[in-house]
């Protein structure tokens, strides 16, 4: 098979960005998406041309570095897969292909397809974490954490930071990528003595890095590769609203060391 | 000929690592804080000694080429991480784990270090549970078990089918923490590519930003290498694409010697290659072999036929069979072997024959969907998008890949090299596996190594040099390391030749594959060592990498490391050579029992292969340390 491309071409973030159409050499239906691009790629080297510049690394789905609006779709055309999971026996022989970026204005483009996600990594730094000292931790069993707890626990640790909840959002909101976390750690005891600060501070950076608010369109549910539902932004709002009422003022982890 | 001494303390084998801390040197608080550490890498060792480093005071900066800390490629762990809490009852204990890593390791391993690995294993469930890592649980609310490939116990700990992910995330949290207080520096987009030395010393590195191109120098008190494994030296393997050998490789040619290069990890359930294209190749966790029992069909003539018509009497469970006391559940290399041979022998399934069966139809029926869903269902869920074949119904098809690398730049007890302020962690140094790992000892060592060992042991050395006497980065010693790196930049820009880096990488591996790989011999070595050699001497004129070294330039990234991956080889074949015997990972077709199994020879090679480079066009220097057994006896691995 072959497909057409049509590929957002970007030099930096500060030059204009086009798309650039590029009809592939014959493909297998079995390659992976980002396979196809390499080889496309490949043909771009062996011509002297640069190759289109994409992010990824373990092609299995669960790093988090591979992004890309596949037709309009963060993530391509499938429910709960990654971009390096999707197959091109999922298209048509003779099919016109759309590849944009992660577009946000908390991500600015670094080249072609590539995008600055650092925003999420700020959002961890200010309170994504139990405060534990390494050696102070106490016997494993002696918390014990009721098997439904940890379970609904994972689902949201589940979270690879890919940003597509972001790229899909009309109002480019983290909510789903800051609701995870904050789940995830505040549904477990241990997550507990930290749980108010940590939501407050969490949210308060998402929102001085520049996302958008949440108007529960559901749009990030459906791209999540990793399925994370909705109902943790439900979940991360209330705990929210009490950590509002208890007062707290969001201690950074500086000030809690 | 480079010095090596082990290090390893003296007395009985329980008490060396307690022995060790109270003798090791300490820093006061207000020291700490002088000294400087650079840490390359943030999968499980590298984010957890960062973050252990800095709880404790120090100045840390860790590098990362990824785009952030939690992508390292611990990330893709899949089954679990063992530890000795005996939580099941089953007789299991620090001794156990201890010995069991030991002779899966096929007694290449330093004693010392694994028994230290054993005993440093509760702690880390302790501190991963109290991080927020959700493991399995039982319905009492305590922790969960399952089994793995070489023990006869249940002591692994997992997260679904995603442990390393989880474990990542939690040491990747640990470090946010640290960042946050201002104690760690966080370079991302930043790769390592050279090491500097000064006077003797590992005292800084050269690195490149990736987005820009910009070259930076950074000077430490001491250089901390957590960057992971070599096996993209074989092109396809279940690496991360970016994984790469270039920090010990710098390394390695700086004066680190290199330990056991030969000693690669193939692990027995991966999905079978598809096609030229292909890119990587997929794990499918070790844990499935607790539930899915791996068979072939007898006679060769059945392997076109659908598995369900192929009735239970002609089928062969072959591991069973040969190895009953251990069945699919014995080590790695073994089952990995025995999936050759009957391939070899025309009885492999799938396209191109190169594939065994991995069923789960027992299971379903002893356990349930339901059970077998919960599991496992995220591994099934995985083999379905790759290949479009629902595992439910159909067996799965799984063929060995190359997976991880025993060895690794040579460590001494502190996980100090043999260059003074080097240190190496995680899958980067040699000491734990031997020559073959076991399943779920790999995310074991990175967190032993970062979050207990070397925030310890780094004391040994930094206590010997004085913060004041840090060499800046105006030394001429760094100046003529980003000299190199510079040059080495251009000349693979100004090749401009007619193919790409990946062709030689894909060439690369087919050949260290075909002669490196599973099962190895005298000619096949001795061509491989012809071939490196000529397609390296083709690379450097042909290559083409277009775009400049001063922006984002993927295709340079790439031949730069294919072009240390292609160096690597050399050495990976030599050793393969040199070491006349069969162990673990390491099958010499020369050196095998009447049953087909590996002949180990304790006599001549019970020691530590560590090459020391000598310089261009010279072959390397090969360094011997003897593996002493104080407490255990080498014996035969037997699985049967």
């Amino acid at each position: 098979m072959k497909v057409t491309l049509k590929v957002w071409r970007q030099k930096d973030a500060q030059s204009p960005g086009r798309f650039v159409t590029y009809v592939t050499p014959e493909l297998n239906p079995n390659m992976s998406f980002l396979e196809m691009l390499d080889v496309v790629n490949e043909d771009l080297i062996r011509r002297g041309e640069e190759p289109i510049a994409f992010d990824h690394d373990c092609r299995e789905g669960i790093c988090g570095t591979c992004s890309l609006v596949i037709n309009g779709k963060p993530h391509g055309p499938h429910r709960g897969v990654t971009t390096c999971q999707t197959y091109l026996r999922s298209f048509k022989d003779g099919d016109t292909i759309v590849v944009e970026p992660f577009r946000a204005r908390a991500f600015p483009v670094i080249r072609d397809l590539i995008v600055d996600r650092s925003a999420l990594d700020r959002i961890m730094w200010a309170g994504g974490f139990i405060s534990v000292r390494t050696g102070s931790a106490p016997e494993a069993n002696s918390l014990p954490v009721p098997k439904d707890v940890a379970e609904r626990a994972m689902d949201a640790a589940q979270c690879i930071g890919c940003g597509a909840c972001v790229a899909a959002c009309k109002n480019a909101s983290a909510m789903l990528f800051v609701a995870a976390k904050i789940s995830h750690l505040g549904l477990l005891p241990q997550g507990q003595p930290e749980r108010w600060r940590r939501a407050r501070a969490m949210i308060e950076q998402m929102d001085r890095e520049g996302f958008g608010a949440c108007t529960v369109t559901g749009s990030c549910e459906a791209v999540c590769p990793k399925g994370i539902s909705l109902e943790f932004i439900a979940r991360m709002n209330r705990d929210y609203a009490v950590a509002l009422l208890k007062g707290d003022s969001p201690v950074r982890a500086a000030a809690a060391l | 000929m480079a010095t090596l001494n082990a290090n390893i303390p003296s007395g009985p084998l329980a008490q060396k690592w307690t022995r060790h801390r109270n003798e090791s040197r300490l820093i006061s608080p207000a020291n700490k804080r002088k000294y400087k550490i650079i840490v390359v890498g943030a999968g499980l060792a590298g984010a957890s000694a960062s973050a252990a480093l800095a709880e404790l005071g120090y100045e840390v900066h860790n590098f990362v080429y990824h785009d952030s800390p939690r992508r390292a490629h611990s990330v893709a762990a899949q089954g679990g991480i063992n530890a000795a809490k005996n939580y099941q009852n089953d007789g299991d204990s620090v001794w156990r784990l201890f010995y069991d890593t030991l002779r899966g390791g096929d007694f290449r391993a330093r004693e010392a270090n694994v028994y230290r690995l054993a005993e440093v294993s509760v702690q880390i469930i302790d501190h991963c549970v109290a991080l927020g890592v959700p493991f399995a649980r039982e319905y009492g609310g305590l922790l969960d078990n399952r089994s793995f490939g070489g023990a006869q116990v249940s002591r692994t700990f997992y997260a679904r089918g995603q442990t390393g992910q989880q474990l990542l995330l939690a040491a990747y949290s640990a470090l946010c923490r640290m960042i946050a207080a201002g104690q760690v520096k966080s370079y991302t987009h930043t790769e390592m590519l050279d090491l500097v030395v000064v006077d003797g010393h590992a005292k800084g590195i050269i690195a490149r930003d990736l987005r820009t191109g910009r070259i930076t120098r950074h000077n430490a008190d001491a250089v901390v290498l957590a960057t992971g494994g070599y096996a993209n030296v074989f092109y396809l393997s279940t690496n991360a694409l970016h994984s790469n050998a270039t920090a010990i490789w710098r390394a390695y040619k700086r004066g680190a010697c290199f330990a056991n290069p030969c000693f690669t990890q193939i692990h027995p359930t991966c999905i079978p290659v598809s096609g030229e294209y292909q890119s990587k190749l997929t794990l499918m966790s070790e844990s499935l072999r607790n539930d899915g029992r791996i068979w072939v069909p007898k006679r060769p003539e059945d392997c076109s036929k659908h598995p369900h018509d192929i009735p239970e009497s002609d089928r062969d469970y072959y591991l069973e069979r040969m190895y009953p006391a251990y069945g699919n559940l014995c080590p790695r290399d073994i089952a990995s072997r025995a999936a050759k041979k009957v391939c070899d022998e025309g009885r492999g399934v799938g396209p191109g024959g190169r594939g065994v069966y991995l069923d789960f139809s027992d299971a379903i029926r002893r356990l349930g969907l339901a059970k077998v869903q919960e599991r496992y269902g995220n591994l099934f869920d995985m083999y379905r998008e790759i290949t479009g074949e629902d595992a439910y119904q159909v067996p799965m098809r799984i063929y060995p890949a190359v997976h991880y690398t025993m060895g690794g730049l040579w460590v001494d007890y502190n996980l100090m090299s043999n260059l003074p302020g080097l240190f190496v962690i995680g899958e980067a140094n040699f000491s734990d596996h031997g020559a073959n790992r076991l399943g779920a000892s790999a995310l074991m060592q990175g967190l032993a190594d970062g979050f207990f060992i070397l925030p310890l042991t780094i004391g040994n050395y930094l206590a010997t040099v004085h913060p004041s006497q840090r060499p800046s980065t105006d030394h001429a010693a760094f100046a003529a390391a980003e000299a190199d790196v510079t040059q080495r930049l251009n000349q693979l820009l100004h090749c401009r030749g007619k193919r790409t880096p990946t062709e030689f990488h894909r060439e690369l591996g087919r050949l260290m594959w075909d002669h490196c790989g599973m099962s190895r011999n005298r000619a096949g070595l001795q061509s491989a060592l012809r071939q490196i050699a000529e397609l390296r001497d083709r690379f450097w004129h042909e290559v083409n990498v277009p775009g400049e070294s001063t922006c984002l330039n993927q295709a340079l990234e790439k031949a730069h490391r294919v072009a240390d991956f292609l160096e690597l080889a050399e050495l990976m074949c030599l050793d393969a050579l040199h070491r006349e015997e069969s162990c673990g990972g390491h099958f010499r077709e020369e050196h095998q029992l009447p049953d087909g199994e590996a002949k180990r020879d304790d006599e001549r090679f019970a020691y530590v292969a560590a090459w020391e480079y000598a310089g261009p066009d010279r072959s390397p220097v090969l360094n011997k340390e003897p593996l002493v057994y104080e407490e255990v006896r080498m014996t035969t691995r037997s699985y049967k």
